[in-house]
């Protein structure tokens, strides 16, 4: 299977460099249908690859039980490609590995980016620049699977940076807007605070473990327990320190809490974009990062406290300011910001298979809300204001048909108590529950706010359907009368993703987090002794399963009261705690705060260094201290012909050649 | 010499065609008349066969280069009028800059076809300056390394000075100034040096133990005594070479008045000359005081990372802004020498050789619209992207370069010069670090302010893409920070070898004198972690 596993990583990458540089000779058309295809065989592939630790087909694994699957448990397949940077003991090399926890990213990322890809055909067709946004599509895919690919932490950092680059190409996609300049560098300047703490991390591992290969550090880390750095006039616990360096990173690019204020703005670039790189694949890259190196997180109790906290916290604030916006897009990216934190938190109370799971349903139904969006804006001529929409329903109705299928997942619609239910119902239920089963600090923090954090998804998923299909038109008329229903080409993409958000969750429910999961996850994933949430999330009492649900009811007949029976109340509402209301549109202040204390200082620092330090201080000292001659040089030769710069030049010579005389002769004598 | 391996008596041949070939070619230059732009195009041409054929002789050099040879190779060694030894001769250290300095030259000339102004006294400078770069990476005895180190200043003054902007006299002088007064004092150093070890040879000064027995002058304590001495000498000339912080300042000002290939020479090839001295005299021969001032390093080069990244982020010239980040990029080299310990070195001299291809290539985009709008006003531009798509990806891949993104040569040697100094210092490479931060912020914003956006100047409606010519200069410098930054091994592999000698000495000459290694800190954090 090694040709497969490269076929798998680099047909995306061929894809990029036909598609970016050659599509002259290829056509336009050529160039889409040419990524597209590629991308969709890499997809085949990665199905392939999942099946064969998921035992050959889905059946096989329901009927696993345990046991049954044990030959699973060890399965690693290594395909060393080349050395890349080897320096003494540091030694990195160009490698991919493909375990469960790899081969479930791969469906993840190549089903939806073929998809996203397809779409695009039909969302960009007229778009100037085709072949550049395929190409960035293509590139960003193929540093993606070089992440989730990677067998050491340098080059999962590869392709860290890399989907880095791509997202960057890809939000400021068109360059002519300011706003989406300035998103696209604030995405990437932002996530390389996520990325220092991510290289210092590296560094750590280098220096504690000698190597920054999985198998060498992730095999000696219980050696490590209790150790501690002496640095910086203090101890620290290593396995803390490293993990929580690891978590900055991994906060950076999953958007959560205090580096999460580049994803709203990120919604600048165009909405496959939004679907692929900041919903189901980039952002979720952080949560990956978390998984593979369960077998430090797991060791460092203190850090996966603070993923926990931070995880649930995130899911809170993002969900708050889901609430109140009007753009569509921004409501279903802090939706996704929220959602990236329930992961976290599971992750955090040690269930790192219902953070997997939850990665794998959300990818579905969240590139589903995001296509249908982009269905929506594309149908209403970039119109992206829910204030101006109203009784779409009738215009788009497939497309209102596949959102209310996106929606009824994410809110986590199904029948109580049972497994059958949307993707959303089985993977974030599993979650709460998770968390009210954990004995890790913070768990029940976690717990209190993931049921609320459920009430306010469902209010603001069924407040954008009900605002977007419901009720009467409220935008232009102009734009309704153009007003279309997508071509088949974007449909399609959307039948396949709400086929995922109705059926993933049921489908691998028990091969993810339930009989089937020790055995299928194997050694990709790590439990320290005694952890056996993910059992015990099983047994938990009733009312506990029950109160996603309730919450899941309350937030929908909460919106439906707003938006359909009484819409007056969400503008007498926001006139009376219009303190609060301003609180939430404005996102809390994040980015004004960080204004104020990151980024004006910087340039006043900047300024100042420049204009005094090197100016007036370094300057003025060196020069006062050693040019004083200078000013009368300067001012003869700039009154004389450039000529004279020969003369003096000449006496430099003579001068030279005076000190090696002198050299000369010291040394003979 | 009298005894020479009858392979060597041979290869000789090819390091001293390789080092006088540009002067040579200098010199037929002066039969060349300019009489008319016919003339100014063949002398053109000339000097970039010249340049030409001196990168494929030292390709030989490569091809005849053993790295895992201890020693320098190719030696030669003649006394000249019975005064100066003239001793030539490469190591790992130095052949990757030798590389890099005729790799360089042809994409200089290439750059220089639009000059017009005394073409032929523009040609014989670069020329003469080959042969001086190269000079000093190849010189084995110090007597002339001086030579060739101080000499390079000259043309490169009068390229400044003739060729360069407004204010090229001022910056000229600050240039020569600046980096003379630093020689000053090396200068006294080595005559001091040949005095007490009776020789000005290099490869017998590096065997020569200078003593390291602190003492107390008129009240003043000197750590590591003679030694501690002579590395201060040769860190004040270092130092401004390189530029450390705080005497950086002439830096920008010579970047910004020298015309496009000067400053492509002065930030690819110059400043390494900083760099490849800390490697090739403070670092083995002053051992003790390397160690003892290492903290000192650190502190300037952390500070210069910060401090001029800070600087760059305000600039207002684009070239300046380049030039800020070049200091702050040869911060990541100091500390990766002074962290002294494989993955630190390597990581330095990659940075260097690096930073050769980014750096020089962004100078070499600069000039480009340069020459196009005569100006380098950041705010005068933008949207540049409409009109000039190749322009853009190219610069695009070297931002992306100078910030260090992984696949490019820029991130292996940030990478490895952090992983060195994070073992030496972590306090250290903690502060460092901040620098991918920070130079995203500048680069990204530079970026964006003159090439995305929409075309507002109406000066820059017919702005033309580039041409094929510019192109081919670039092109060199993308392949190569591209295939080190995907397969680094084809530089590292080079000087490995003669790093792991120098840190080997290195740390012997410590443990000789029971001085702590900075390396020791990580080994000590090590036993703590192993002792439980």
């Amino acid at each position: 299977m090694d040709w497969a596993y490269l076929a798998i990583v680099f047909l995306p990458l061929l894809g990029a460099v036909v598609a970016g540089f050659f599509h002259r000779a290829t056509g336009e058309f050529g160039a889409q249908l040419l990524t597209t295809v590629l991308v969709f065989a890499a997809a085949i592939l990665s199905w392939a690859t999942f099946f064969q630790f998921s035992g050959g087909g889905v059946g096989e694994a329901h009927a696993a039980e345990g046991a049954g699957h044990a030959e699973a448990v060890a399965k690693v397949y290594k395909v060393v490609i080349a050395d890349w940077i080897v320096s003494g003991d540091f030694e990195v090399a160009w490698a991919l590995r493909i375990d469960a926890l790899t081969a479930t990213m791969l469906i993840v990322i190549n089903t939806v980016s073929a998809l996203v890809h397809m779409y695009s055909i039909g969302y960009m067709e007229e778009d100037k620049a085709k072949p550049r946004f395929f190409a960035c599509l293509s590139l960003f895919t193929f540093a993606m699977l070089m992440l989730v690919t990677a067998d050491n932490f340098v080059q999962l950092f590869f392709g860290w940076e890399g989907v880095g680059l791509a997202s960057y190409l890809l939000i400021g996609f068109w360059w002519h807007k300011p706003t989406a300049n300035a998103a696209a560098i604030k995405a990437f300047v932002v996530n390389r605070v996520g990325d220092f703490g991510f290289a210092l991390g590296i560094m750590g591992i280098f220096l504690v473990f000698g190597s920054v290969e999985f198998d060498t550090v992730f095999a000696a880390a219980p050696d490590q327990v209790g150790q501690s750095f002496a640095v910086f006039g203090g101890e620290f616990d290593i396995l803390t320190t490293l993990t929580f360096l690891l978590f900055i990173g991994a906060m950076g690019k999953s958007a959560q809490l205090f580096l999460h204020t580049w994803l709203p703005d990120a919604m600048e670039g165009p909405t496959p974009v939004s679907a692929l790189i900041h919903a189901a694949t980039m952002v979720t890259a952080g949560v990956f990062l978390v998984v593979r190196c369960s077998p430090l997180f797991e060791l460092a109790p203190d850090t996966l406290w603070f993923v926990t906290v931070i995880g649930a916290s995130t899911a809170f604030f993002a969900a708050t300011v889901g609430l109140v916006q009007h753009d569509i897009k921004r409501v279903i990216a802090y939706s996704t910001c929220s959602q990236l934190g329930y992961m976290f938190f599971a992750a955090g109370v040690g269930a790192y298979e219902a953070a997997m799971f939850h990665l794998f349903t959300h990818a579905f139904f969240k590139a589903l809300l995001f296509l249908g969006a982009g269905s929506v804006i594309h149908a209403m001529h970039h119109e992206q204001d829910m204030r101006r929409y109203g009784g779409l329903l009738k215009v788009t109705p497939v497309t209102a048909l596949m959102m209310l299928i996106g929606t009824l997942a994410i809110t986590g619609v199904g029948i109580p108590l049972t497994t059958i239910g949307f993707a959303g119902f089985l993977s974030k239920d599993m979650i709460i529950e998770t968390a009210y089963a954990s004995p890790n600090a913070g768990h029940l923090y976690a717990f209190w706010i993931g049921v609320g954090a459920a009430l306010m998804t469902s209010f603001y998923s069924w407040r954008l359907w009900f605002k977007t299909f419901l009720g009467t038109y409220r935008g232009d008329h102009h734009t309704l009368e153009h007003a279309h229903e997508s071509p088949q080409v974007m449909l399609i993409p959307l039948y396949v993703l709400a086929a995922g958000a109705v059926l993933a969750g049921m489908v691998y429910y028990d091969l993810m987090v339930h009989h089937g999961a020790s055995a299928f996850w194997g050694t990709s994933i790590f439990h320290a002794e005694g952890n056996t949430v993910l059992d015990d999330a099983h047994n938990v009492p009733k009312w506990v399963k029950a109160a996603p649900f309730v919450a899941m009811l309350i937030g929908l007949f909460g919106a439906a009261l707003f938006y359909i029976w009484a819409p007056w109340i969400p503008d007498a509402l926001a006139r009376r705690h219009a303190g609060l209301h301003a609180f939430l549109i404005n996102k809390w202040y994040f980015d004004e705060l960080y204004d104020l204390i990151f980024v004006r200082p910087s340039m006043w620092l900047g300024r100042l260094l420049w204009r005094r330090g090197d100016g007036s201080v370094i300057d003025g000292a060196i020069n006062g201290l050693a040019m004083g001659v200078v000013p009368a040089v300067t001012a003869a030769a700039q009154r004389a012909q450039s000529g004279y710069i020969f003369r003096y030049a000449l006496v430099m010579i003579l001068g030279i050649l005076a000190m090696v005389t002198w050299f000369i002769l010291e040394r003979s004598s | 010499m009298d005894v020479v391996a009858d392979a060597a008596l041979v290869d000789y041949y090819w390091l001293r065609l390789t080092t006088f070939l540009p002067l040579g070619g200098a010199l037929l230059m002066l039969l060349f008349s300019e009489r008319s732009a016919g003339d100014q195009l063949s002398m053109k041409r000339f000097a970039l066969g010249v340049s030409l054929a001196t990168f494929l002789v030292s390709l030989v050099l490569l091809a005849k280069f053993d790295p895992s040879l201890d020693g320098f190779q190719m030696v030669e060694e003649t006394e000249w009028l019975g005064l100066l030894t003239f001793k030539l001769g490469v190591d790992g250290l130095s052949l990757p800059f030798v590389l890099l300095t005729t790799f360089l030259m042809p994409i200089v000339f290439l750059a220089s076809w639009g000059v017009e102004t005394r073409v032929k006294e523009y040609m014989i400078a670069f020329l003469i300056l080959e042969t001086l770069m190269i000079g000093v990476f190849v010189a084995l005895d110090i007597v002339l390394f001086y030579l060739f180190f101080e000499g390079g200043l000259i043309p490169m003054f009068l390229i400044i000075g003739i060729w360069g902007g407004k204010e090229r006299i001022y910056a000229a002088f600050k240039f020569f100034l600046y980096t003379l007064l630093g020689s000053l004092l090396m200068l006294v150093a080595m005559l001091y040096m040949i005095h007490v070890a009776g020789s000005s040879d290099i490869e017998q000064l590096l065997a020569h133990r200078f003593s390291s027995d602190p003492f107390s002058v008129a009240g003043l304590y000197i750590p590591a005594g003679i030694q501690g001495l002579l590395w201060l000498a040769f860190f004040a000339s270092f130092a401004v070479k390189m530029p450390m912080w705080p005497v950086h300042t002439w830096l920008p000002d010579a970047h910004v008045q020298a015309p496009t290939a000067g400053s492509v020479v002065l930030a690819a090839v110059l400043l390494k000359m900083g760099g490849y001295g800390f490697l090739r005299f403070s670092l083995p021969m002053f051992p003790v005081a390397s160690a003892t001032f290492a903290d000192l390093v650190f502190v300037l080069s952390v500070v210069a990372i910060v401090y001029t990244s800070l600087v760059a982020l305000m600039q207002e010239d684009i070239k300046k802004l380049i030039a800020y980040s070049s200091v702050a990029h040869m911060g990541y080299v100091t500390m990766g020498i002074f962290a002294a310990n494989q993955q630190g070195v390597d990581g330095a001299v990659f940075q260097m050789i690096s930073h050769g291809f980014i750096s020089g290539a962004l100078f070499l985009l600069v000039g480009v619209i340069y020459d196009r709008m005569h100006t380098r006003e950041i705010s005068f531009y933008g949207g540049l992207v409409n009109r000039m798509p190749v322009f853009a990806v190219v610069m695009l891949l070297f931002t992306m370069g100078n910030v260090g993104l992984p696949g490019t040569s820029g991130f292996v040697g940030e990478m490895l010069a952090l992983v060195g100094a994070f073992q030496a210092d972590s306090l250290v490479a903690l502060v460092a670090t901040t620098g991918v931060i920070l130079s995203a912020a500048y680069m990204l914003w530079l970026y964006w302010r003159v090439v995305l956006g929409a075309l507002e100047n109406p000066k820059l409606a017919d702005i033309k893409d580039m041409n094929a010519r510019e192109i081919a200069c670039v092109a060199p410098l993308a392949a190569g920070a591209l295939i080190l930054g995907v397969a680094p091994g084809y530089a590292l592999d080079l000087f490995q070898p003669a790093v792991e000698r120098l840190l080997e000495g290195y740390d012997a000459a410590l443990a000789a004198a029971g001085v702590e290694h900075a390396i020791q800190l990580s080994a000590a954090a090590a036993d703590l972690l192993g002792a439980k």
